[in-house]
């Protein structure tokens, strides 16, 4: 039996969707996984790209991060985290390991979005008497939502596909499905899963790309917003 | 085990409870100059073999992508299709993209060039399109005034202009390489990467992820270097408006 056709009646067999190992619950992992990820890089990174971005400084770290961020493989961050210990092994190795991942896209967006910000529409503000916390959230943030925006939608989209990776060090996930089939030398249940995994990673892609339209306040909507990282849409790794 | 060092002292990190699955409370070192020594030919062709999928999978890349934004920069309807594919492409896992070439290849480099050719795309692919963008007008009318034909037009006008702009797209795409390449260890290939794979499977070897993992990233950075310095050789007119 050809690979195609064996991946399709793997898929096809709703034994293969349920229990504890199933499409479903490992997609359910999946997504939870990437979420705490996003979360605490959002976090993280949102606070120093607004303080940086707000105050003008760092500007350099900002760019040395990001660049360098590239150089360091995933899978390495993954194994070196998961050997610390124990009660790090797993899931909590694997989150942070993608946090650290997200964190450069999201900085660099929202630190170049806000600088991005026509130095006279913060003048005209603090002439209208707002004070600093009020410039940073009624008129910087706004305007740069589009880049801010567009950094989440890749480093979201970043995670999703890198999650996949975290089957290879003992976490969760649909990369446990390609994991199988590689140990079990199915070529099927290696496609299936590999199918399984881009589809979510292009999924996440679009349902991203409709929210950050949606974010997008109509007026600056029309400027064009051109992500700053060298990665467009979610670097696979 | 004289000469061991443990840069990170070891029991600092380690919880009293034992779990099964998750390193164990044996010396474990994080860096270990026996390990170099002992292991020094395995790690050189891990290394090597590295360079090569890097080198293969750029150089494959960039014979593909420099036609493709010369035909997306040219035929404007075409760039939207072939920047939309190569985004596809980008979107894709790596873990799965190799894994899915597997039955159709086999475990062995092909899946792992495959994919990197396919992730590298994208990147040379904009920067190109976005170089020979830049060619000014006046230039190629200046050019084209002086009798060039359009294929001398090609290669003594607009590829130089555009060079800088594809060389920072070719080192982007071979930094991002290096780091990927370690991925293909999951299919049996993948240079560094099987020594960080192996050495996290066999137990936990610490200074066997370290030390592949330091070699991936010093890797990277040094292929950066150089191209960059090749850049400016090759483009000696643009070192002053360097960016």
């Amino acid at each position: 039996m050809n690979p195609i056709s064996e991946a399709l009646v793997w898929l096809n067999d709703p034994l293969n969707w349920q229990g504890s190992d199933g499409i479903l619950a490992l997609t359910g992992e999946h997504l939870w996984i990437s979420f705490l990820a996003v979360l605490i890089a959002c976090v993280i990174a949102w606070s120093l790209g607004l303080w940086l971005g707000h105050t003008g400084r760092g500007g350099n770290v900002v760019v040395v991060v990001s660049n360098a961020s590239r150089a360091i493989p995933t899978l390495a961050l993954l194994t070196i985290l998961s050997s610390v210990s124990a009660w790090f092994f797993g899931t909590p190795a694997t989150v942070i390991s993608l946090a650290v991942f997200a964190i450069p896209p999201l900085l660099s967006n929202t630190y170049v979005g806000l600088r991005g910000v026509d130095p006279d529409v913060v003048d005209a503000a603090r002439g209208m008497g707002l004070s600093s916390g009020q410039i940073l959230w009624r008129v910087e943030v706004p305007l740069a939502i589009p880049l801010i925006a567009a950094g989440f939608r890749t480093a979201a989209v970043q995670v999703v596909a890198t999650t996949t990776l975290a089957a290879l060090v003992g976490g969760g996930g649909l990369g446990n499905i390609i994991n199988l089939g590689l140990g079990q030398q199915k070529g099927g249940v290696i496609l299936a899963g590999g199918f399984l995994v881009a589809l979510l990673a292009l999924v996440t892609e679009g349902v991203l790309a409709i929210v950050q339209k949606l974010v997008t306040p109509g007026k600056v909507r029309r400027r064009t917003a051109k992500p700053v990282t060298a990665d467009p849409a979610g670097a696979a790794a | 085990m004289s000469n061991l060092q443990a840069v990170i002292p070891y029991g600092a990190l380690h919880s009293d409870t034992t779990v099964l699955a998750g390193p164990a409370d044996a010396p474990n070192p994080w860096l270990s100059w026996s390990y170099l020594q002992d292991n020094a030919p395995t790690i050189l062709d891990h290394f090597l073999e590295h360079v090569t999928l890097t080198l293969e999978s750029i150089v494959i890349a960039t014979i593909i992508a420099v036609p493709l934004g010369l035909v997306a920069s040219r035929i404007r309807w075409l760039a939207a299709p072939i920047i939309g594919v190569t985004g596809v492409m980008y979107t894709i896992p790596s873990l799965a993209l190799f894994a899915a070439l597997v039955p159709f290849t086999g475990l062995n480099n092909t899946p792992v060039v495959i994919g990197l050719v396919m992730y590298a795309l994208l990147i040379l692919v904009r920067n190109t399109v976005t170089g020979l963008d830049g060619v000014p007008a006046d230039v190629r009318d200046a050019a084209q005034g002086m009798g060039y034909g359009s294929l001398k037009l090609f290669w003594q006008v607009d590829l130089p202009i555009a060079l800088p702009s594809i060389m920072t797209g070719i080192r982007v795409a071979t930094v991002s390489t290096v780091a990927l390449v370690t991925v293909g260890a999951a299919v049996g290939s993948g240079g560094l990467g099987q020594l960080i794979l192996q050495g996290f499977n066999q137990n936990f070897y610490r200074a066997q992820i370290v030390t592949a993992s330091i070699l991936c990233v010093v890797l990277a950075l040094f292929a950066d270097v150089l191209l960059a310095t090749v850049t400016r050789l090759l483009s000696p007119w643009a070192r002053r408006r360097a960016a």
